[in-house]
């Protein structure tokens, strides 16, 4: 799978942290469950999930520059021409529909 | 959850905001058992920790400062800059090689790119140093994403209404160097000369150039 610039992507709705086991997630809350549009792809990186305990199996996997219009990341807040960006794991994105 | 917070204390509130600016004492604890089980074992001296902080405090924005004025005056070295700002901080004796991947973004009359690191304090040490203290406190962290304007404003930075704010968190591998617009009325002048005019808070976005001054 991969994504190429300007794929509109939705970040997965997940809560790792909320089932009660010890984990690292990169993946800022407030983009959760957002859909923006695919920057760039950086490049291919260790899965931090698993570098942060310390796992030497870490999957490399792709990481891109989501760009999100910022009104859509805090809807009610005045946002007009601002937006905002995150680096994003593959496996965080789906594609919108 | 209640505004009243005087009924009883939450000492474990999950919800309670991350990032107080002051280390807390358990993390401190917790440094100083790893750092003396490494020397234990033998994976690291503590000489090899102190040339490392020394190392580190060597570091200062001068030396982004002195790449940003390059990229000013050499369309070749911007370019390359652009394309990959390691091997260009490198060109320039800056040495980057523990360096996560660096990244350069430019800023134009478009388009104003701002640095944070919501998770925690991902900054390019390698070419600016250690960070300010208020690039890692909670409040710069949060703020930043949620009225980037309002704060943009409050470091004296107001951009026309037409300039897209682009707010970049560092979320993984790349750390940002922006790369400030460079100031009307400096035609002509040395590199050293523009490089003075390059301030930390500007190669993070928090602040433009600095405006020569007649």
């Amino acid at each position: 799978m991969s994504f190429a610039p300007g794929t509109r992507v939705t970040v997965r709705n997940d809560w790792p942290e909320a089932k009660g086991v010890k984990v690292h997630i990169r993946t800022p809350h407030f983009v959760r469950g957002k859909t923006g549009r695919i920057e760039t792809l950086i490049g291919e990186f260790g899965d931090p999930e698993f570098l942060a305990i310390g796992r030497k199996d870490a999957p490399k996997r792709a990481l891109y520059m989501v760009v999100f219009d910022r009104a859509d990341l805090f809807p009610g807040t005045n946002a007009h021409n601002e937006t905002m960006t995150a680096d994003l794991y593959e496996n965080w994105l789906e594609a919108a529909p | 959850m209640s505004g009243d917070h005087h009924d009883h204390l939450h000492t474990h509130d999950d919800h309670a905001p991350v990032g107080a600016t002051e280390p807390r004492p358990e993390y401190a604890r917790l440094e100083r058992a790893v750092r003396e089980l490494l020397i234990a074992k033998g994976v690291l001296t503590a000489e090899d920790i102190r040339k490392q902080i020394e190392l580190m405090d060597s570091r200062t924005p001068a030396m982004g400062a002195k790449i940003v004025a390059r990229a000013w005056v050499d369309p070749a070295f911007k370019a390359r800059l652009m394309a990959n700002a390691k091997a260009a901080a490198d060109e320039m004796g800056v040495d980057t090689s523990n360096s996560a991947t660096v990244v350069a973004l430019e800023n134009t009359p478009e388009r104003h790119h701002v640095v944070v690191c919501t998770l925690c304090s991902c900054y390019p040490k390698a070419i600016l140093g250690v960070p300010p203290a208020w690039y890692k406190s909670s409040a710069y962290r949060a703020r930043t994403v949620k009225e980037p304007r309002k704060v943009l404003a409050e470091f004296g930075t107001s951009l026309p209404e037409g300039t897209e704010i682009r707010v970049v968190d560092s979320t993984a591998d790349m750390r940002y160097l922006v790369v400030p617009m460079r100031p009307a009325g400096t035609e002509g002048w040395s590199e050293d000369r523009l490089a003075a005019l390059v301030g930390r808070d500007s190669m993070i976005g928090t602040a433009l150039a600095d405006t020569p001054k007649n």
